[in-house]
């Protein structure tokens, strides 16, 4: 199993969880196996043409998988994989 | 620079320390530093660079003082209420450190006023609260190719890094290449934010910023730290320069300062 760490702004779909467990070859199967488990996460993660937004990241044990092999970055058991998006607030509003 | 009695006295906890000393605290008392927002973010990190004796601290936000910043935005106080930020912050750093000058300046940060204010400044802590603000302020400090500070918060969460594209480590853009498009990204107003978050992340920043001067220690220059207040983690992650960064990269696509209009968070 692969441990994936859910940020604030998604765990509305994996009910509130902050981590998840998922399966895949790669880091693309691993999110197409989440969204089945936890529908409309990859709609979050990915754009209409399937690919990670750009204000989206995702670290593959400590490493961004945009300098690795994007979606096609093999993952194994015991590989922990975090998703960053850019947060914006300062505590103005 | 000679120090007072009353100065030697004030900073005497600071001095004695060996990576500080009388020289890291001229270093410190002749530093200049910007700070976007006088908010949840600015309001820790003026407080405490102006504690430390930071000599010139800048302060730019258009906002008036609400009720409901309180919560979290220390630098303000219930007298405050309706006063403009960055005059209520000036008064309380005034009292808080006669020797810091204060520069005020009531407006929203823009492409049009940034680039006139960095060259007064030798860093910039941003605690803005908006992604446009953020690229912006990324962008136009690279331009100006002074250091940046940046810590962000999000209802539980906090992200935090040193940027300084012009001494050979990644931009923010190297990490966030755009920001979302508005409409996928909710006003802080209904995320909602700890105010004790705000607190944590920019004493961090402030942290970060007395290092940069003094020139000690480790930075997040070349890395992200993320903190989950809910779980008490703090993590970093690498974060590398990117060879397509559309900014700071050999082959830039972003050549002058533009403007983003997005609001708070994913």
């Amino acid at each position: 199993m692969i441990t994936v760490r859910i940020p604030t702004p998604l765990r509305p779909m994996t009910g509130g969880k902050s981590e998840v467990e998922g399966t895949g070859a790669s880091i693309g199967e691993l999110i197409e196996q989440l969204n089945a488990a936890h529908p409309g996460l990859k709609d979050r993660i990915c754009d209409e043409q399937g690919e990670i937004r750009r204000f989206i990241n995702i670290y593959l044990n400590e490493e961004d998988i945009r300098f690795l092999t994007g979606k096609d970055t093999p993952v194994k058991d015991g590989d922990e994989v975090s998703i960053v998006p850019a947060i914006a607030g300062g505590g103005h509003d | 620079m000679d120090f007072t009695e009353d100065q030697i006295e004030r900073y005497s906890r600071q001095i004695i320390l060996e990576q500080v000393g009388g020289k890291g605290q001229q270093k410190l008392s002749r530093a200049k530093v910007l700070v976007i927002g006088a908010g949840g973010l600015g309001s820790p990190i003026a407080l405490y660079l102006g504690a430390a004796g930071i000599g010139t601290i800048g302060l730019i936000d258009g906002d008036v003082v609400d009720l409901s910043n309180l919560q979290r935005q220390v630098l303000h106080t219930t007298p405050h209420v309706g006063v403009h930020k960055v005059e209520s912050g000036r008064r309380l750093l005034e009292a808080l450190n006669p020797d810091v000058r204060v520069q005020t300046y009531q407006e929203h940060i823009s492409a049009e006023n940034i680039m006139t204010l960095l060259p007064d400044y030798d860093l910039v802590l941003d605690g803005s609260d908006n992604f446009g603000t953020r690229f912006l302020v990324n962008d136009a400090c690279f331009f100006a190719k002074k250091p940046l500070i940046s810590g962000s918060i999000f209802r539980f969460e906090g992200q935090l890094a040193t940027i300084k594209p012009h001494e050979g480590y990644p931009c923010y853009r190297c990490l966030y290449p755009e920001p979302p498009p508005a409409g996928l990204v909710p006003s802080c107003q209904e995320a909602g934010v700890l105010g004790v978050l705000a607190g944590t992340i920019g004493i961090l920043q402030a942290n970060e910023a007395v290092k940069e001067i003094l020139e000690i220690g480790d930075t997040l220059a070349d890395r992200l730290l993320i903190y989950d207040a809910l779980e008490m983690k703090f993590r970093s992650v690498g974060r590398p320069k990117d060879p397509r960064c559309p900014l700071c990269s050999a082959n830039p696509t972003i050549t002058v300062l533009e403007e983003h209009h997005v609001s708070c968070s994913v």
